[in-house]
């Protein structure tokens, strides 16, 4: 096998938040050691509690963020060197809400078309050639050429994000919860879309959602983030079948998934909702895991294990049999 | 025993620059004490308005009227908006989406849960102070005491939310009406805060009205739901039936557009919808879906079609559905 399209090596991300007249800037580390790799062809579900990093590990990946340390390759080469029009050319993102990431003065065609101007070369007919082929490939009639975004309902819009970010033949495409603001009729349109592109584009993707039903729909790969780090990354069907790390577990015993009778399932999770700027010493999810132990309080778990799966926990051991649950 | 709440033929029309816009367009709705029922719909379908019509919030530009509004005993046609005010926040009360519309950012949560008892009880402010002390406790909210004099912007979304559910609990309302009360947040604090309505529903007798487009949130909260599709109620059910015999082609395509795990497979292609919600202003006889329905017919565009009831407390809006 080749190596990964893109990889991640020990990415990290701080901002500087607070200040003001008593308060001294304090870092807040949004994404910290992360590494990952994903292969042509994968499709990678990041999820996580709602700040937990995933966009801004998001915005690091297309190259909008710059890492504080860390390096991101793009066929073996950190994105930097590729220089910002070829990250733009060949990793594209497509955002949460389709109401407020097209610009409202502008024309189905001429938002859709805009990377083509950027990158220069197309003349006008050309341009307006491969925009109407853009167009019926992800369900958009011809006659919306000159509408604009008002005159579209919410799934078209969300369409039109789709073939602008298509539009320059990326080869990863970032999607950050890109169906949720969508009804359930709209999100399954736009779901099939994904599955039909990917296929027949050979595209890579990488996926936010808070929708686990959804992600486990559509992923090949899972990776859960509990405060800017990875906790747990395996292949989906193996997370799902037997999640590891107590948060995951919490994860997706939330899922509420259409069967009545059954209620509302308790997550065993406090609200002792963690402090980014001041996360807890050792194993970050500690104060809200019923399984931790002594240990968890003041080591800081490693993400161990191998291609197959990894994860941070101190409940596991990494062997070469694979992972394995201490017997306490 | 009379239902807590009943509703007949309840409309609500926009005056908008293309039109009169019929928001809700005949909507029945009943409610026992400690019952749930969920409302589920597209996005426009007239959910939220059906709720604010109840609850008597609707914008100024919006025209009610209803053959039947009744709230335990309380005729609510007729009643003038200085003793709706007293009902409202007091026997019953309701939870929006963004708990910032109904926080003021410049007072302290310890504040706005009492002002929302005295406002209806005379009281002396340290037997308010010890109710919302006890309800934050109760919504899950650790060190409660010191959290009355935060001001909302210093508390999480998560955290938000449950003050909101606390301060529509002040007075043990009757009825509770929670608009999209949890899809702000993500799925874990979704579930402890959907796990906690329904506890306090069950020890205070409260029903509840959950509107929400997520059909796994009504399948485990919902004890009854009805299905809207523009303006009307299409498909009314006890929540059992409704997940597992649907009968209205517009609920059967919702069923179908969702990934379950277990019942679909990873990566296949889910069902779809096609066409758009029409936009309901001017001529709307017969069936709003007939445009979206693979089973449509002739007399689909005749009028009605009315509510056929077919078992008990299942009853679907559909020419099919004899
Ligand atoms: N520009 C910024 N300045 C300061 N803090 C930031 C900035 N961007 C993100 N953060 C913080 O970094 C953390 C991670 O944020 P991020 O948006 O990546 O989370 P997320 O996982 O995408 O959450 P959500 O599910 O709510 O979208 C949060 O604590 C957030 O407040
Ligand atoms: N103040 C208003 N002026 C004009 N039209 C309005 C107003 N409020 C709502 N509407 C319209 O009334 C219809 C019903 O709106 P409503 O807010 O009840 O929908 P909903 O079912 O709650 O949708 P969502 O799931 O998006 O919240 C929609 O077509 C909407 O555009
Ligand atoms: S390392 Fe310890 S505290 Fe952290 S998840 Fe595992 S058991 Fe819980
Ligand atoms: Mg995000
Ligand atoms: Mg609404």
């Amino acid at each position: 096998m080749n190596g990964p399209l893109i990889e991640l090596d020990g990415v990290s991300r701080s901002f500087s938040v607070g200040g003001g007249l008593f308060m001294r800037k304090r870092p807040l580390h949004a994404v910290s050691g992360v590494s990952l790799a994903i292969g042509r062809g994968e499709s990678l579900a990041l999820v996580g509690e709602s700040g937990c990093g995933k966009s801004t590990l998001a915005r690091l990946m297309i190259g909008l963020l710059e890492p504080s340390a860390g390096a991101i390759r793009l066929d073996g080469k950190t994105l930097a060197a590729h220089g910002r029009h070829a990250v733009a050319r060949r990793i594209q993102p497509v955002f949460q809400d389709p109401y407020s990431s097209l610009n409202p003065r502008k024309t189905v065609g001429a938002i859709i078309g805009l990377p083509l101007d950027v990158q220069g070369g197309a003349d006008g007919a050309q341009r307006r050639r491969q925009v109407e082929a853009m167009m019926e490939h992800v369900g958009l009639a011809r006659r919306l050429y000159h509408n604009y975004p008002n005159q579209l309902s919410g799934g078209q819009r969300q369409r039109v994000a789709i073939a602008r970010a298509l539009i320059t033949h990326p080869e990863i495409v970032v999607c950050d919860e890109p169906t949720s603001a969508l009804d359930v009729s709209v999100q399954s349109q736009i779901l099939n879309l994904l599955q039909d592109l990917r296929r027949e584009l050979g595209l890579t993707y990488v996926f936010i959602s808070h929708n686990l039903a959804v992600v486990e729909h559509i992923a090949t790969r899972v990776a859960v983030m509990y405060l800017g780090r990875i906790v747990e990354e395996a292949a989906t069907g193996a997370l799902f079948r037997a999640p590891r790390h107590p948060y995951t577990r919490a994860l997706l015993d939330s899922v509420l998934t259409p069967e009545p009778g059954l209620g509302v399932p308790d997550t065993h999770l406090g609200a002792a909702y963690p402090d980014p700027v001041n996360p807890p010493p050792g194993c970050a999810f500690h104060p809200r895991c019923s399984a931790a132990l002594v240990q968890c309080r003041r080591d800081r778990p490693s993400l161990a294990g191998d291609d197959r799966a990894r994860v941070a926990c101190h409940l596991y051991v990494s062997s070469r049999s694979g992972l394995t649950r201490r017997t306490s | 025993m009379a239902a807590l709440l009943e509703v007949e033929n309840l409309r609500v029309d926009i005056p908008t620059p293309s039109g009169l816009l019929h928001a809700v367009r005949g909507v029945d709705l009943q409610l026992d004490r400690g019952e749930t029922l969920s409302l589920v719909g597209e996005s426009g379908c007239g959910k939220s308005l059906t709720a604010l019509a109840l609850m008597g919030l609707l914008p100024a530009a919006a025209q009610r009227s209803a053959l039947r509004l009744r709230f335990g005993g309380e005729d609510l046609v007729a009643l003038p908006e200085r003793e709706m005010s007293d009902l409202r926040g007091d026997r019953m009360a309701m939870v929006f989406q963004e708990p910032m519309t109904s926080l003021n950012p410049a007072y302290t949560v310890g504040d706005q849960l009492e002002e929302a008892l005295l406002r209806h009880r005379r009281l002396p402010r340290s037997k308010a102070r010890e109710r919302a002390v006890f309800l934050l406790d109760r919504v899950g909210i650790t060190a409660a005491g010191s959290r009355l004099s935060q001001y909302p912007h210093q508390l999480s979304g998560g955290l938000r939310q449950r003050v909101m559910i606390a301060m529509a609990l002040m007075c043990g309302p009757e009825l509770i009406v929670a608009d999209e009360p949890t899809t702000a947040l993500d799925v874990t604090v979704q579930a402890q805060i959907l796990r906690l309505l329904k506890e306090l529903q069950r020890e205070f007798k409260m029903a509840l009205i959950l509107i929400t487009h997520d059909l796994g949130i009504v399948a485990r909260v919902a004890d009854r739901v009805a299905v809207m599709y523009a303006g009307e109620v299409v498909e009314s059910a006890p929540v059992k039936a409704l997940f597992q015999a649907s009968r209205h082609p517009y609920t059967r395509g919702l069923m179908r557009c969702i990934p379950v795990p277990g019942r679909t497979r990873p990566g296949e292609k889910l069902g779809v919808i096609a066409g758009l919600v029409p936009t309901p202003i001017g001529d709307l006889t017969g069936c709003q879906f007939r445009n979206r329905c693979e089973n449509a017919r002739p007399d689909c565009a005749r009028p009605g079609p009315e509510f056929r009831r077919l078992d008990a407390g299942h009853e679907v809006r559909c020419v099919l559905a004899a």
